[in-house]
């Protein structure tokens, strides 16, 4: 069946009430049956809950053949504790017919792809997926397909209980011995805690895996001892080196700067720029420099935003010290100006990624964000944009928070080089749709601007800003006649992961890659 | 292939940024950045021994690339040197809109340079009198020839101060207030008024002294220059806010501009506007400022 993307979804999958995505906002109004753990009460007080090793805490959690264990990706591409975990329960105790449901997973978790193509890890639900797991997955080596989510869709598909956590296991920079856990104060520090309180609190058993014990009682916690069951010491928990960067800095090309710049003129051009806006913008050169050019407009017009949120790094933290921003809400920190500063910097706070993106709770972040900065691997003419799929058809990449912020936000605006290398960025038809073109507004690249005839509104910003701006369709022809139009990948019908949109519709699937044969190609 | 259209003598000229002609990286699509020439550079930086290939990838670009309204200068290497009648031949068959002359001391420098380009024309079969040409003065010398290098061709567009070397010769460093150039800059302002062509001032290098680069922006437009040579394209934005004309500038320019139309037309050849006493003699002026209005965005009408 197609659907509002005009991708092809197969009939099989929609089982057990699963439909296809038909269009922004379509679950609004919608009631929902909350599930809920079933967890192992602790009425006898206990000095400690701490347990000699992971494999003696998985047997404490009754750890069985396919279970659901979950992780959250705060440590980055620095976490060991995925890779610690899986070998505890599969080396050490044998286990099998394992489905991972990480809040992401990177490069990092290489090893895991040698459990799948065992057959010993079976699902995977993730947002991120890349490395050498991204290959065997792309590989159809994976039993069930991989579901991949955004970091607001995960904790509505947990609080829904389409996905069921057996085990939690939680990354916890520091720990008292009871399990309250902070992301700050020991040697793998990653800040915010965010994306694992929903995990903490859905899971029917959690685990704290920590390398830093500290005096109990570890205030204020991320996650509480009132949900933990045993917490494990390991002796490293992560490589701080590849948790936090040491700080973010603005890019110096002039390719971003220019970018940049544009992305800033666009958002002075449009009403929401006003006193007490909101602003969240990612990481990426051109998207992390908006900051830079946004300040000098926010000076010429004498106004302060009013709140930022995401992702976390340094130049926001330092923008938050200067009084430019009025408060800063975090669900993850990108370097450790970020890390050492929340919860710290008055006015600096943490949130859950339901807080922060759940399109089925009552008042997610993202829902009052006036503008988004988003970076993209692909947009096409439809505006739909790919972070997920490489040119090749491998997944590698994650959508992360980026479908629920474009959702959410009144001004997402995407920002992208129009080629990469030999690849045109704006194309005709994406490789696999994360975000639909109807949440995407405006895209700035470095050979123009195009606005989403969806909004005319903002269309007529530009217009009266002197911001000159063209058709998508025209920057396309400008890349393919660049770089030239590539050959359609070739797919088998194989589905290796799903894509479901935010509201737990399926907006696009990835099917197994056919390999390339020399022999064929013109 | 891609067509130039033929070079304009006089055009805007507010920013010229240098960049390494052996890098495709870089000159694959300069032109976005929003300057009005870029100049690919043969000369300082390219290794000795990679002129060959500098001239390859220039004359490649020059060939494939659409820079559109973006103007594409070539600086060539010195006389003195044994490449520069090789790198001639490749900016006209690569059908470059003009010539830097470097280290230019005399009016038959230019005349030189001017002969290679017309033997250049000739042999690929390109219009005469299409490559435009312009100076670079990096001396005492060139200096004091100011004038004559200024008049010596009806090519020459404009002419332009070479700081780096003219300060090593001068025995002096870049102040603050510009007082190490202060006279050179004025003698080649003079000279190029007199002569007709355009004037641009050196460039700026420390990159991470944005107001000392400010400031000799805001100097350069009170002295009466045409543009700047760059070295990044972060430095266009300022150029281009300090040379954009004021408001009140671009209503006066429309309102002789208008005022002239009519009066000319009613055979007047002298009126006033405002109360002040117009002539033929400013209506390239008005002209001007319209022009540059119009490239900055603020003007829409029909005058120019």
């Amino acid at each position: 069946m197609k659907n509002a993307v005009g991708r092809e979804i197969p009939d099989a999958l929609l089982t057990n009430g699963r439909e296809v995505y038909q269009g922004k906002n379509y679950m609004d109004g919608k009631y929902i049956q909350k599930a809920s753990p079933r967890t192992r009460r602790c009425e006898k007080p206990v000095d400690t809950k701490v347990v000699a090793s992971l494999v003696e805490a998985l047997k404490q959690c009754g750890a069985k053949d396919g279970m659901t264990f979950s992780f959250h990706h705060h440590l980055r591409d620095g976490d060991y504790v995925v890779n610690q975990v899986m070998a505890a329960a599969i080396d050490e105790l044998g286990l099998k017919d394992l489905t991972i449901a990480a809040t992401s997973l990177g490069s990092a978790h290489d090893p895991i792809a040698d459990y799948i193509e065992e057959g010993k890890v079976i699902g995977i639900q993730t947002s991120g997926i890349r490395g050498r797991m991204g290959e065997v997955v792309s590989a159809g080596k994976l039993k069930t397909p991989a579901i991949i989510r955004s970091h607001g869709g995960r904790p509505r598909a947990i609080e829904a209980g389409e996905v069921h956590i057996d085990i939690a296991f939680i990354a916890a920079p520091t720990s008292d011995c009871m399990g309250n856990c902070r992301g700050i104060g020991g040697k793998s520090n990653c800040g915010s805690m965010g994306y694992a309180m929903s995990d903490a609190k859905y899971a029917d058993h959690v685990v704290v895996v920590t390398d830093c014990l500290v005096p109990f009682p570890n205030m204020p916690a991320s996650v509480e001892a009132i949900d933990v069951d045993a917490v494990v010491v390991v002796d490293s928990i992560g490589n701080p080196k590849k948790i936090a960067s040491a700080a973010a800095r603005i890019s110096q090309n002039p390719r971003d700067l220019m970018m940049a710049e544009n992305v800033a003129k666009v958002i002075a051009s449009t009403p929401y720029f006003k006193e007490g806006f909101s602003f969240q913008t990612g990481v990426g050169g051109p998207s992390l420099a908006a900051n830079l050019f946004l300040e000098q407009y926010m000076d010429e017009r004498g106004i302060k935003m009013g709140w930022a949120i995401g992702g976390i790094c340094g130049p926001m933290v330092e923008m938050l010290k200067k009084g430019k921003v009025g408060k800063v809400i975090d669900v993850q920190d990108f370097d450790l100006d970020a890390v050492n500063s929340i919860n710290q910097t008055p006015n600096h706070f943490e949130m859950s990624a339901s807080q922060y993106a759940n399109p089925a709770n009552k008042g997610a972040f993202v829902n009052s964000l006036d503008f988004v900065v988003l970076a993209a691997l692909e947009i096409d003419t439809g505006f739909n944009v790919n972070v997920l799929t490489g040119s090749d058809g491998v997944l590698r990449g994650a959508p992360g928070g980026h479908p629920d912020t474009a959702a959410g936000s009144k001004c997402c605006i995407i920002v992208t080089p129009l080629v990469r290398g030999r690849m045109a960025t704006v194309c005709e038809h994406v490789v696999t749709v994360t975000t639909p073109g109807d949440c995407v507004d405006v895209l700035v690249t470095d050979y123009g601007i195009a606005v989403n005839p969806l909004r005319p509104d903002l269309i007529e910003c530009l217009d009266k800003a002197g911001i000159p701006h063209v058709t998508i369709e025209e920057l396309k022809d400008k890349a393919y006649s660049l770089v030239g139009r590539p050959d359609d990948l070739e797919w088998e019908d194989k589905v290796v992961a799903i894509l479901e949109a935010r509201d737990g519709t399926i907006l696009d699937v990835v099917r197994k890659i056919k390999p390339y044969d020399p022999n064929k190609a013109e | 292939m891609i067509p130039r259209p033929r070079p304009e003598r006089f055009r805007l000229r507010r920013t010229m940024m240098f960049m390494n002609a052996q890098k495709p990286g870089l000159i694959k699509d300069a032109y976005i950045y929003g300057c009005d020439s870029i100049m690919l550079d043969l000369e300082d930086a390219v290794a000795e021994n990679q002129k060959d290939a500098a001239r390859f990838s220039l004359y490649h670009a020059l060939k494939t690339i659409d820079y559109g309204d973006t103007e594409v200068i070539v600086r060539i290497n010195g006389l003195d040197t044994p490449h520069w009648q090789e790198d001639i031949r490749v900016c006209v068959a690569g059908g470059a809109d003009g010539i830097r002359i470097a280290k230019c001391e005399s009016a038959q420098d230019v005349k030189t340079v001017e002969a290679a380009v017309e033997a250049a024309e000739e042999e690929f079969g390109v219009e005469k009198g299409r490559t435009l040409l312009m100076a670079a003065l990096e001396s005492p010398k060139g200096i004091l020839n100011a004038y004559e290098i200024c008049a010596a061709s009806d090519r020459m567009f404009g002419v332009a101060i070479s700081g780096g070397d003219f300060r090593k010769c001068m025995q002096t460093t870049p102040q603050p207030d510009g007082v190490d150039m202060l006279f050179a800059r004025g003698q080649m302002l003079l000279a190029a008024r007199a002569a007709g062509i355009q004037c641009f001032d050196t460039v700026f290098t420390n990159l991470d002294d944005q107001a000392g680069f400010e400031a000799e922006v805001l100097q350069n437009k009170a002295m009466g220059f045409d543009g700047k040579s760059l070295i990044n394209p972060k430095q266009i934005r300022f150029v281009h806010q300090v040379f954009a004309p004021t408001e009140k500038e671009i209503i006066q320019a429309e309102k002789i501009l208008r005022a002239y139309k009519e009066q000319s037309a009613a055979g007047v050849g002298v009126f006033t506007v405002d109360g002040k006493m117009i002539d033929i003699a400013f209506i390239p002026g008005a002209e001007r400022t319209l022009r540059l209005a119009r490239a900055c965005g603020m003007y829409e009408g029909d005058l120019v």
